[in-house]
């Protein structure tokens, strides 16, 4: 472990994307097979989940420290990183790390969900022997995510220059969770695609945003528009006699959409389809907190299903007959996708309908009332285009409605995490209900790193009251909040949620009065339903 | 009736009408040493240590009334006898010690128990009444040794000097800069520095210190700057004249790159943890040993520090608000 602490140690003190590259490239030339493995495992995210419950890893530390919990929380607030904190609070000793990389990966298997004590005694014994960057390492596998500044983007880059593969082919061996205790370098990178790996999923095709004016886009005729859906972007895989079902996040889903059990009898082998899932109800999209609280639930009950019963409306078409026809041009993978649905005539797989203008001005006029026709935007992807891999320019655009927005007024204020730590850059805004500010929505980001030290220096001067890591500060701050749907939620506070509320502009020419109030959400609420 | 309290302008002590460290203009003023926050603009009689006395003079004017003193002389002003005493914090710092009837109190500045070698080691002063700083009053700040950080500083200009890069240190001008200076190896390579670094280099050697060095003028050819050290204040951080020091590697020299957060936004290639400041450690040694039964906490995290005391020590403990820098000692 002791190497791929030092890499830790390079990718921290730069940052400079070819040095880090070089630096994992570097890494991978000297290390035996089994840390190779590991390495990439750690650096794209994919550990075992966190072994041990945070209040406890708090509570033995400040144990061990002899310091009182409180004490604990307050550095933590400042820190902003749990590993970091550990790291920082837990006594100084001499470093001693003979720990292997697949040693600790299987030990964090191993100790979730064991008896508490047994924990305590592992956790424990590894902070004596462990000090500096090796202890903040094994703390940060321990806790939460392992981002270390690198990409995975970054890594695939790595890999590809040591394996001399393609870019693009590494990516798609790397999609999804798989478990480096039972794989090696030569069969997730070297083995057969069809036969031996027959789960994995094709890297996602991403759109950009369309930010520019549509004129650009040239001629309408060569261009295929569909309504942008809110649902959860997932790819079909039927091989083998095996159906898989993976999330635009590289989450194997199956499990979660007990519907599409019933596609085994009807699809042909070697199918991939790329489409969006989403609840549906009488020939039209259910809300998206719909498919939320399904998602959110462990166990599927009948009445779950019967309220949220789930589509995946098909766009396109990425292997068909066992042949990966990524490279055919979009109008033609469509047209084979079309028979394939029509052949099966399953009601849980729809046909994405192609919108029809004579002109980029209908398109826009769509597009502006997106919401009445249950979208979010549109589609436009180029006819002759391939499917690519991840987000790229050109071919394939996505072009949103404009957001709602609404202004609200700082009451609270929070220090952010990792490189916000010890800033306050996570806030709480409220409207008008009377002569009450409700708060109503928080938001992270949208503000320039400049006008958040500037918010951080006036939130500082301008405190009422401190709870934990919590400020509330004067209402005197107006800033103009999007957000992409709104709903009644009995959980909040306000009655309504937000969907991806983030800040669009600091409004420093708007007083608190200015502000909105309840009654215009609510009014929102009614319009958009 | 307390002998110290805060006032709109500043710390005051009423017996013997004068203030310490005031941030608003008064008639007497008591300095602890020179930073800016501090000492401030437009008092009209200072007391300062001796060493004080050429930057005060550089920030708040040539004509300037200051009288000097010496660490542990004494001057009485309507009983109250007054003295300074070394805080270790930089050249010149010092904590003021109040005794009036029979009672002491001490106020600290900022200080540090650690020496720099270069600034008057901290000598710790028994008191019935202390008031601390607590910029770094946290478990979470644990400082390594100064000595083992001017190696790893050292060792970092000799590589970066193989690569034929330049090392660029921030560090504050008056305190950091010195004690760096004094403690580079003088055979790496050529020094150079920022003009506020080499102002107060000047203002000190007034009274006795020199510094290696050359200031870094107008007409300096920089494309001649290879494999040197340069030290800048931190303010100089992305600005057009450091960037024309390139190729180089920057470093911020502070307490606050104990955190790696602080470090990252820096947006610095190495953070060395380097402080004019009390660790955690040092401030629980000193508010025990003053064998003071008031402790008062003041700029850092009073209100965490203060119930540690009271928890711990079982000392009585209570913050005291002051308009000392607030959390960042990068503003200055």
């Amino acid at each position: 472990m002791r190497n791929f602490v030092h890499l830790f140690e390079q990718l921290d003190t730069t940052t400079k994307t070819n040095d880090k590259i070089e630096a994992i490239h570097q890494y991978l030339s000297t290390a035996d097979e089994a840390d190779q493995l590991f390495a990439i495992a750690f650096l794209t995210g994919n550990k075992p989940k966190r072994p041990i419950k945070t209040t406890l890893l708090k509570k033995w530390a400040a144990e061990i420290s002899t310091i009182p919990e409180w004490l604990f929380d307050e550095s933590y607030y400042i820190v902003g990183d749990l590993a970091e904190s550990l790291t920082l609070i837990l006594p100084k000793v001499d470093n001693q790390n003979p720990f292997s990389l697949r040693d600790i990966y299987q030990k964090l298997l191993d100790w979730y969900g064991q008896e508490e004590s047994l924990q305590k005694r592992a956790i424990t014994a590894y902070w004596r022997e462990l000090s500096g960057t090796d202890l903040f390492v094994f703390n940060k596998f321990l806790t939460g995510n392992f981002r270390v500044g690198v990409s995975k983007k970054l890594v695939i880059k790595a890999i590809s220059r040591y394996l001399q593969l393609d870019e693009a082919f590494i990516e798609h061996r790397l999609v999804g969770k798989w478990d480096p205790l039972k794989e090696k370098m030569s069969t997730i990178f070297l083995s057969d695609l069809q036969e031996e790996r027959h789960f994995l999923p094709y890297p996602f095709y991403l759109a950009y945003p369309l930010d520019g004016a549509v004129d650009i886009l040239g001629d309408l005729s060569d261009w295929l528009l569909e309504a942008k859906l809110d649902g959860i972007r997932g790819q079909l895989i039927f091989r083998k006699q095996e159906l898989f079902v993976w999330s635009r996040g590289e989450d194997l889903m199956t499990d979660k959409f007990p519907e599409f059990t019933s596609l085994k009898d009807l699809l042909p082998n070697g199918t991939v389809i790329d489409g969006e899932i989403i609840p549906w109800k009488n020939g039209k999209p259910l809300d998206f907190n719909v498919m939320q609280t399904r998602i959110g639930r462990k166990n599927l009950s009948a009445k779950t299903l019967a309220e949220a019963p789930l589509v995946m409306v098909c766009y396109d078409l990425l292997e068909w007959a066992g042949r990966d026809i990524r490279d055919l041009p979009l109008v033609d993978r469509r047209a084979l996708l079309q028979q394939l649905l029509e052949d099966i005539q399953s009601p849980v797989l729809l046909l994405s309908p192609l919108l029809h203008f004579d002109s980029w001005e209908g398109a826009m006029d769509y597009r502006t009332h997106a919401r009445d026709y249950y979208a979010e935007g549109l589609m436009l992807k180029h006819k002759q285009s391939p499917y690519e891999s991840g987000r790229k320019r050109g071919n394939w655009w996505k072009w949103k409605t404009d957001p709602m927005t609404i202004d609200g007024v700082l009451i609270y204020a929070q220090s952010g995490h990792g490189r916000r730590a010890n800033l306050f850059t996570d806030y709480t805004f409220a409207v008008w209900d009377g002569d009450q500010l409700v708060p109503f929505a928080k938001a992270y980001s949208g503000l320039t790193d400049k006008e958040l030290i500037s918010m951080d220096n006036w939130i500082k001067r301008n405190t009422i009251e401190k709870f934990g890591p919590v400020r509330s500060v004067k209402a005197e701050m107006v800033f103009e909040l999007a957000f992409e749907g709104i709903n009644l939620s009995p959980r909040h506070k306000s009655g309504v949620a937000l969907r991806f509320p983030r800040i669009l502009r600091w409004r420093k020419d708007k007083s608190i009065q200015d502000a909105n109030t309840k009654q215009d959400l609510l009014d929102l609420i009614a319009a958009s339903t | 009736m307390k002998l110290l309290s805060v006032t709109n302008k500043g710390l005051f002590c009423k017996q013997a009408n004068i203030y310490i460290d005031p941030w608003k203009p008064v008639d007497r003023a008591i300095i602890t040493h020179a930073h800016s926050d501090h000492a401030r603009w437009g008092m009209g009689h200072y007391w300062c240590h001796w060493d004080s006395i050429p930057v005060l003079k550089m920030r708040t004017g040539a004509d300037t009334n200051i009288t000097g003193l010496a660490y542990g002389e004494e001057i009485e002003i309507n009983g109250v006898h007054i003295s300074l005493h070394p805080a270790g914090h930089i050249i010149g710092s010092a904590q003021i010690r109040l005794a009036y009837q029979g009672e002491v109190w001490v106020f600290t500045g900022d200080y540090k128990l650690a020496p720099d070698g270069l600034s008057e080691p901290f000598q710790l002063v028994k008191c019935d009444h202390f008031i601390t700083e607590s910029t770094f009053g946290l478990p979470i700040y644990q400082f390594p040794s100064v000595f083992d950080v001017y190696q790893d500083i050292n060792q970092w200009w000799k590589h970066n000097q193989q690569q034929n890069l330049n090392t660029v240190l921030l560090a504050y001008s008056l305190g950091k800069a010195q004690n760096i200076l004094k403690h580079l190896e003088a055979n790496i390579g050529e020094i150079y520095l920022h003009g506020a670094v080499d102002n107060v280099n000047q203002a000190l050697r007034e009274v006795g210190y020199q510094f290696a060095g050359q200031r870094i003028q107008a007409d300096t050819d920089r494309s001649k700057i290879k494999g040197a050290l340069i030290i800048a204040p931190p303010s100089a951080a992305e600005t057009p004249w450091i960037k024309k020091l390139r190729p180089y590697k920057i470093a911020m020299c502070s307490g606050w790159m104990q955190l790696r957060g602080a470090r990252r936004r820096r947006g610095v290639d190495q953070g060395f943890i380097l402080s004019d400041h009390c660790d955690w450690a040092q401030l629980n040694e000193t508010v025990v040993q003053t064998g003071a039964h008031d402790i008062y906490v003041t700029h850092g995290y009073e209100a965490v520090f203060a119930r540690w005391v009271r928890e711990r020590y079982n000392i009585k403990a209570t913050v005291l608000k002051t308009l000392f820098n607030d959390e960042m000692e990068e503003t200055e």
